[in-house]
């Protein structure tokens, strides 16, 4: 039942991919002509081949594994309390309208306080390690999700509720059976969202902090080394595919879980 | 046969307009009454108040001698819109099987049960689709096996062939003709005169807004019915005359 706009046809697979790589291949080969050619200098801009083949000896170097894995962890464990935070908050904003009107003069002032600048003051009271990554993690990525969930949640088809409530299913069966499964698309957006802004505070906060373990912590001390331009751009790069990884593991889970999502509001348009 | 709902002096009204004035109606075991009406006539406030999913301002609805103040326990709702009524993210057979756990009954008995109805509305093959996969009429079918399934006392149709072709309204108007004989009661709102009189055993005809019953006519039709042959019996052109006229008001012939 999905409609094809033939303007917008959707490229296959293999022709997605090569037309991505295609874009990250004309950046290389612009780089690699930029520091070859001695129009920006090697040490502000090293070629791209000497980055990547930085970034790919990286991969065999354990300090550098090291401070990747603590990223990865501080990430992880930062995001699955956002999740677990933002999403049961949201379901009770999102069913409880009178909360939501409370709550709502609150949540609008936090919201654009940016988290970064929250990272001095958090290392200030909690040092430095996992535990200041962790809250900050926390502290940006639960957004996204809580206001996916409360959004999603406004989303629900009322007659699917009402049809649930007149076999006799109560508010809270009503929320688990209907409104949690038809929000679950938006929540997972969210999710997405929080992951993406997670790597970058757990980055940032790294950079910013100066000591400890870290993928930000292994660019920030590249940056004070002599000839450091290369591991500081190596380490970006795995930062960057870090990120795309995520990313991309993300979107797949989406698109099979929720396949009636898709099918459902395309055959309605 | 013994009273199962009563209706009485039931009104509603809300945000200043009122949908239900004074509505009184009596529905026994196994009786298949239509309600019909002009749209807008407030119908639909009707059957939902008797859902218990609206309460009405006024009066009030008794179902086996217990007022309605909640959604009653046995009871089922088939709505118009069906492609919003099922789950899009549970099978068929699941979206069947989901009341069942108002029953209490474990999952293997619940599925037994979903694919029974199923297999009783001509849907045993699909069992394992997603609703978003059928047509709307197979759609509808699965809605009212869901009903089926939960075996309920009452069942309310609201306007539940409003949207799909004409053959497939017949095909589903026969359906319910074929459960109805399976002695469940059943209350069925339409705006369509024609169904009123084919499925019926009763018609209770209200009025423009504020809905109110103006008429309960008994359909002196043979229990054993059929697209054809039934529409050409004098009753039914007969009674089918006598509905239209109520449903438009006994007003004058609007000039063309």
């Amino acid at each position: 039942m999905t409609t094809h706009n033939p303007r917008f046809r959707r490229l296959p697979r293999t022709g997605r991919w090569l037309r991505g790589l295609a874009g990250l291949a004309v950046l290389a080969a612009a780089s690699e002509i930029l520091g070859r050619a001695g129009i920006v200098h090697r040490d502000f801009l090293p070629p791209a081949s000497t980055i990547l083949a930085r970034a790919v000896s990286l991969a065999g170097d354990a300090d550098f594994l090291t401070n990747l894995w603590s990223t990865i962890k501080a990430w992880a464990i930062g995001l699955a309390i956002a999740i677990g935070a933002g999403v049961p908050l949201g379901l009770l904003l999102g069913g409880v309208p009178v909360l939501n009107t409370a709550v709502r003069a609150v949540i609008e002032f936090l919201r654009p306080i940016p988290s970064v600048a929250l990272i001095p003051l958090v290392s200030l009271i909690l040092g430095s390690g996992l535990t200041t990554e962790a809250t900050l993690i926390v502290y940006a990525a639960a957004w996204p999700v809580l206001f996916n969930t409360i959004y999603g949640l406004q989303d629900v088809d009322p007659l699917a509720k009402e049809t649930l409530r007149a076999f006799g299913f109560g508010r809270l069966s009503v929320m688990w059976r209907v409104s949690l499964p038809a929000a679950a698309p938006f929540i997972a957006t969210g999710v997405r969202l929080a992951a993406a802004t997670a790597l970058i505070l757990a980055v940032g906060t790294e950079i910013l902090s100066g000591f400890g373990q870290g993928l930000g912590t292994f660019i920030a001390q590249a940056q004070q080394s002599i000839d450091g331009t290369k591991d500081v751009l190596a380490g970006t790069v795995w930062a960057g595919g870090l990120g795309l990884l995520i990313n991309t593991v993300l979107v797949t889970g989406e698109r099979r879980l929720f396949r009636w999502h898709g099918a459902q509001t395309g055959g309605r348009s | 046969m013994s009273l199962l709902l009563q209706i009485e002096k039931v009104g509603h009204s809300y945000a200043g307009h009122t949908a239900l004035e004074d509505v009184n109606l009596e529905v026994a075991e196994g009786e298949l009454v239509s309600i019909v009406g002009p749209s807008g006539c407030g119908k639909s406030t009707l059957l939902r108040c008797i859902a218990g999913l609206v309460r009405p301002s006024q009066g009030r609805v008794v179902l086996n001698d217990a007022e309605i103040e909640d959604v009653p326990d046995n009871l089922a709702v088939v709505f118009q819109d069906y492609s919003r009524s099922l789950l899009p993210w549970l099978s068929v057979r699941d979206n069947v099987a989901v009341p069942l756990r108002r029953h209490g009954k474990p999952k293997a008995e619940r599925r037994a049960a979903a694919s029974e109805a199923l297999e009783a509305v001509g849907l045993g093959a699909a069992a394992q689709k997603y609703p978003w996969q059928l047509s709307g009429g197979m759609q509808q079918r699965v809605s009212i096996a869901r009903a089926l399934a939960y075996k309920p006392a009452l069942l309310l149709m609201d306007e539940p062939f409003g949207s799909v072709d004409a053959q497939t309204r017949e095909d589903l108007e026969d359906l319910v003709l074929q459960v109805r004989g399976e002695g469940m009661t059943i209350l069925l709102v339409t705006h369509d005169i024609d169904e009123s009189v084919y499925v019926g055993d009763r018609v209770a005809v209200l009025s423009r807004a504020p809905g109110k019953v103006i008429a309960d006519l008994p359909v002196g039709l043979p229990a054993e019915r059929d697209q054809i042959t039934t529409r050409e019996l004098p009753e039914f052109v007969r009674l089918r005359a006598e509905v239209g006229r109520l449903v438009r008001g006994g007003s004058a012939p609007v000039a063309s």
